[in-house]
């Protein structure tokens, strides 16, 4: 059983408790850890219930505050995708590896993969989501769409919010310091050349980002 | 991903404590090793004891040299205008690794506490000594490109991956560590060990210890920096062999050099003896070469990674001619 079904379930109406009182031993067993196990094993499903944590979560998403009930397991990433069908930041590799899900946690661009929800706590938390306003598109994602900074696009929302801080931080004064500032964020298409020209545009610009 | 219970602590004598209430328990820094390792089977801690909010993360000078916080992240100690006025090369380690988001989670703990890249040791389907004692290294013998031609052992050839730690080994730093005994300190050399024929136990830390500092001793002769990194690609990719120099001249004469090397050994490499060989000498490639060929009188390689034989003595003459020339090649 994935993370995202135990979720989805929850998010469904379904209570966390039911759900797990429908589940076979075995189910149980493949996520539990050694007290699930041990409750199980005496067959009982209550206790099974009561031992898989929640934790409430407070967060701000996009400027909208967030309390929410998750597993401590619960990557930031799967709880955007998931939980809050904020499904614009992208889960590649999941290990870290490719950058797809580069979100920024209180300003600073980090992977949603490898964050846990809980521990942002009280923390603001930007998508790709929170970037336009209204109909009107943030910078970097005008520069994408007029520099063709992407084909399939499965890397876009990830090279973006990357792209935004690689200017922020400073390191966009060169194509060479943008392709070094960037090389957190894979594209498999190979969309790189265009996307330094969109991130050379906005920083030549000069619009706030 | 297993499930576990969370703590989050605002000291570290919470962190300390809390870690005691469970055997398995772990502490969670930036996550960026922790949270892959676990997502992968490879460590099941039922308990993690969150410490990104304990206030470790200053940096600053002290009477004798640099303090920087055991939860500093990687980005700030890379750009902080006393790391890069002091020791540019901790500067330059940081920066050759990883990636910026990476960087902005990872810690300095965090960091020295990362575990090897070996295959072998992430897939839990596959023998490693590391990961599960008595089970067989697969890579004797295997798929053994990235690994150990320094220090190895029958039961595990592989290395630690940091690029941040062969900086810290060059700077002679000092490590701080509290635990319920109380504090002490552990030179940079002497926490990362080799495996020998216990290679799941990665360094000295003690089970219930929390780093607290690192302590870099003011060399400002040393100025003269290079961290050269090989690897796959350009950037964003593990050290196939990195080498790292921190030197002073005068005239041409080396007055004083420290090299370690990353990518090559369980643990960072210092390279005393060439250190000792080239004091003194004129920076010249023939001086360069033979503390090179001094270093590698004792690696011994596998089928897969002979190629480091050429490899990591070219890096060390590169490395040097780099920083003697002050990057001006
Ligand atoms: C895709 C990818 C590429 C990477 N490339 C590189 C690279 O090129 N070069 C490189 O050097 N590194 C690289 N890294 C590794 C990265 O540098 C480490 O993951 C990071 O430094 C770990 O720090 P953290 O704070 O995230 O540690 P965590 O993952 O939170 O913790 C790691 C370990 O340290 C322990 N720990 C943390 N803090 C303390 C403390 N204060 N006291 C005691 N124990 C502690 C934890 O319990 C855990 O066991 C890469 C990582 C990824 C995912
Ligand atoms: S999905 Fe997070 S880095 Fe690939
Ligand atoms: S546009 Fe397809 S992966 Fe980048």
């Amino acid at each position: 059983m994935k993370d995202d079904q135990l979720m989805n379930e929850e998010h469904s109406g379904t209570s966390r408790r039911s759900f797990l009182k429908r589940t076979s031993l075995m189910t149980a067993m493949a996520l539990a850890p050694e007290t699930v196990i041990k409750a199980a094993e005496k067959g009982l499903d209550e206790k099974i219930a009561a031992t898989i944590e929640t934790m409430p979560l407070n967060v701000t998403i996009n400027g909208v505050k967030q309390s929410v009930r998750i597993e401590p397991r619960v990557t930031l990433l799967d709880l955007l995708r998931e939980r809050l069908q904020l499904t614009g930041t992208k889960k590649g590799c999941d290990h870290g590896q490719c950058g797809a899900c580069t979100v920024h946690i209180d300003g600073e661009r980090v992977n949603a993969c490898l964050t846990l929800a809980v521990t942002t706590e009280g923390r603001d938390v930007t998508t790709i989501e929170g970037l336009a306003k209204g109909d009107e598109l943030h910078p970097m994602q005008e520069a994408f769409l007029e520099h063709d900074g992407f084909q399939c696009g499965y890397c876009t929302p990830g090279q973006i919010m990357s792209a935004i801080c690689c200017i922020r931080e400073g390191h966009a004064d060169t194509p060479d310091e943008i392709r070094e500032y960037m090389s957190g964020n894979i594209c498999r298409c190979g969309a790189y050349s265009n996307i330094v020209d969109a991130i050379m545009d906005v920083k030549q610009g000069g619009k706030k980002v | 991903m297993k499930q576990f219970s969370y703590v989050r602590v605002t000291s570290g004598k919470a962190a300390i404590s809390e870690l005691s209430k469970d055997k398995t328990a772990m502490f969670l820094a930036g996550g960026t090793n922790l949270v892959d390792l676990m997502k992968s089977g490879v460590t099941n801690p039922e308990r993690l004891v969150d410490i990104t909010r304990v206030p470790l993360a200053t940096i600053e000078a002290t009477k004798t040299g640099l303090r920087i916080g055991a939860l500093a992240k990687n980005t700030a100690v890379a750009e902080h205008p006393l790391v890069l006025k002091h020791f540019p090369l901790l500067s330059q380690a940081l920066n050759a690794g990883a990636s910026p988001q990476l960087r902005n989670m990872a810690t300095v703990g965090g960091n020295m506490m990362q575990r090897t890249r070996c295959h072998y040791f992430y897939d839990t389907a596959l023998p490693c000594n590391k990961r599960n004692p008595g089970s067989g290294c697969g890579a004797i013998g295997g798929f053994s490109r990235m690994h150990a031609i320094f220090g190895a052992s029958d039961k595990c050839i592989a290395v630690h991956p940091s690029d941040m730690c062969v900086a810290l080994t060059a700077l002679d730093a000092v490590i701080t560590v509290t635990g319920a005994k109380g504090e002490r300190k552990i030179s940079f050399g002497e926490f990362h060990r080799l495996p020998g024929d216990t290679p799941e136990i990665d360094n000295t830390l003690q089970r219930g210890e929390l780093i607290t500092a690192v302590d870099i001793p003011f060399n400002d002769a040393l100025q003269q920096t290079h961290y050269l990194k090989v690897r796959d690609r350009a950037s964003y990719a593990f050290a196939l062999v990195s080498a790292g120099v921190a030197l002073s001249l005068k005239g041409n004469n080396i007055a004083d050099v420290r090299i370690a090397m990353g990518g090559v050994a369980h643990k960072p490499w210092r390279l005393k003896e060439a250190e000792a060989y080239l004091k003194g000498k004129p920076a010249t490639e023939e001086h360069f070469r033979e503390a090179a060929r001094l270093t590698m009188a004792q690696a011994k390689a596998e089928e897969g990674n002979a190629y480091k034989l050429t490899l990591a003595p070219n890096t060390i003459v590169e490395a040097l001619k780099l920083a003697a020339a002050n990057g001006n090649i």
